[in-house]
């Protein structure tokens, strides 16, 4: 039996109308239209279907929509404002820190989670923050240093 | 794709017990999910109904008294792992929620998810077994409680009945002169453990061992209590021949099988240097505090 929810999705409100096996996954990519969020390995595993919800990094594979009810969550898309990008995403591109692209917009939005928690990471920290986003072109040292880097850029601009 | 079910969302811990005595035998309790949808995509999991509990924020709790700690069912790992009174308190626990999955994982994911699941691989229950833990599970009509080792009957089975929950943990407190250690293997870090030891220790005023547990995760169908290596230690003081025999103790009694991840004599092997380790952590952690 289908059921109707409401989600917050990058400060919008959603109704959507889902099967209760549909995960969050399903409807950010197919419902909305929302494609920064891949389909990795549906097994937990590789990070790439990270979202946040409520601000923290959860898995969207491993998610019904339905226990998403209410929620407030933020993909990829959500980062950058009136088309200018989000420091993070500026400093991923200066330094590099893209190859392929397919686990980067987990990787961003586990170092925003970070970053919004602790605002002056150490580069251990950085690198626990993502390491439940597996990439396979092993790109992780340019990542970390733009996540480093994204602090100060921001601090830099205020 | 996961096979279609009807999605039920009490709205309290006594809406969802009457839904589990009503759907009893065809409801799945969903509380994190993140081991019960990778089954249920598998199609190896394919309930009527899922009754969510994971919202309930009347079962998550973290409190400490002077009987020690209660952890509600649907209190998270991520939870766990940040908080400051348990760091005090229970150090281990915090320790070992730290390498449990990704920190995706344990923002969603929770501890009475966790043990119901009862995979004999899972990092908590090791721990909280050498912590002495008991679970309280309830019924529409009443709870009862057991000790968290009694809990775990099979791969993947508990003693939990159709229409029964697991709503809390509890754990004692930890004695003086007390320590405890965890260790899991892994390929990549955060992964699932191949095999796990943990080891507890409580020193005399003489600095013997006046109690010791080694229990083990990924060695047997459950959680397993390696109590020929405990009784090894009973009595005696630190040294090396006798952790060496504690060790080999372990590794016989356990029960691990082969499979893709370790063959049978890897994983003794594991066990046998794990135990090891493990003690000789705890018991000098016994010995600082």
């Amino acid at each position: 039996m289908k059921r109707l929810i409401s989600l917050t999705v990058n400060g919008e409100n959603h109704e959507v109308v889902v099967e209760p096996r549909t995960t969050l996954l399903e409807v950010l990519r197919d419902a909305l239209g929302l494609t920064g969020a891949k389909e990795g390995c549906s097994l937990g595993n590789c990070g790439a279907c990270t979202v946040l919800l409520d601000g923290k990094p959860v898995l969207s594979c491993l998610l019904l929509a339905v226990e998403a009810q209410g929620k407030e969550i933020v993909t990829i898309e959500g980062l950058a404002e009136g088309g200018k990008l989000h420091p993070l995403q500026e400093a991923f591109v200066e330094h590099g820190a893209v190859q392929c692209g397919f686990c980067i917009p987990g990787m961003i939005l586990s170092a925003k989670a970070l970053l919004d928690e602790n605002p002056h990471p150490t580069e251990e920290e950085v690198k626990e923050a993502i390491s439940g986003n597996l990439c396979r072109c092993t790109g992780y040292s340019n990542a970390v240093r733009a996540i480093l880097a994204a602090k100060v850029k921001e601090e830099g601009e205020r | 794709m996961i096979k279609d079910f009807r999605y039920l969302r009490p709205q309290d811990l006594q809406e969802a017990l009457g839904m589990l005595r009503e759907h009893a035998g065809e409801a799945k309790v969903i509380c994190g999910g993140q081991s019960l949808l990778i089954l249920m995509r598998q199609g190896l999991v394919a309930p009527e109904y899922l009754i969510d509990i994971k919202h309930l924020e009347e079962l998550s709790y973290i409190r400490l008294d002077e009987d020690g700690l209660r952890i509600g069912a649907t209190t998270t790992h991520r939870a766990l792992e940040k908080s400051k009174e348990l760091a005090e308190r229970y150090p281990i626990i915090p320790e070992m929620e730290e390498t449990l999955a990704s920190i995706q994982t344990r923002n969603w994911g929770t501890i009475g998810g966790n043990l119901s699941h009862a995979d004999p691989a899972g990092d908590p229950a090791p721990v909280l077994i050498a912590l002495g833990a008991k679970v309280k599970l309830a019924k529409a009509d009443g709870t009862r409680e057991m000790a968290l080792e009694d809990f775990f009957l099979d791969y993947f089975e508990t003693a939990l009945e159709e229409d029964e929950l697991l709503v809390e943990i509890s754990v004692p407190p930890v004695p003086a002169r007390t320590g405890v250690a965890f260790e899991k293997f892994t390929i990549i870090g955060c992964d699932m453990g191949i095999v796990s030891a943990t080891a507890r220790v409580t020193l005399d005023e003489g600095g013997r061992a006046a109690e010791a547990r080694v229990v083990l995760g990924g060695a047997a169908p459950t959680p397993l209590r390696a109590k020929g290596a405990e009784e090894v230690l009973v009595g005696e003081d630190l040294r090396e021949e006798l952790l060496e025999e504690a060790g080999r103790k372990a590794s016989e009694e356990c029960e691990p099988i082969s499979d893709i991840h370790a063959s049978e004599g890897y994983r003794r092997e594991l066990v046998r240097v794990l135990t090891k380790r493990m003690l000789r952590k705890a018991w000098q952690r016994a010995a600082q505090g």
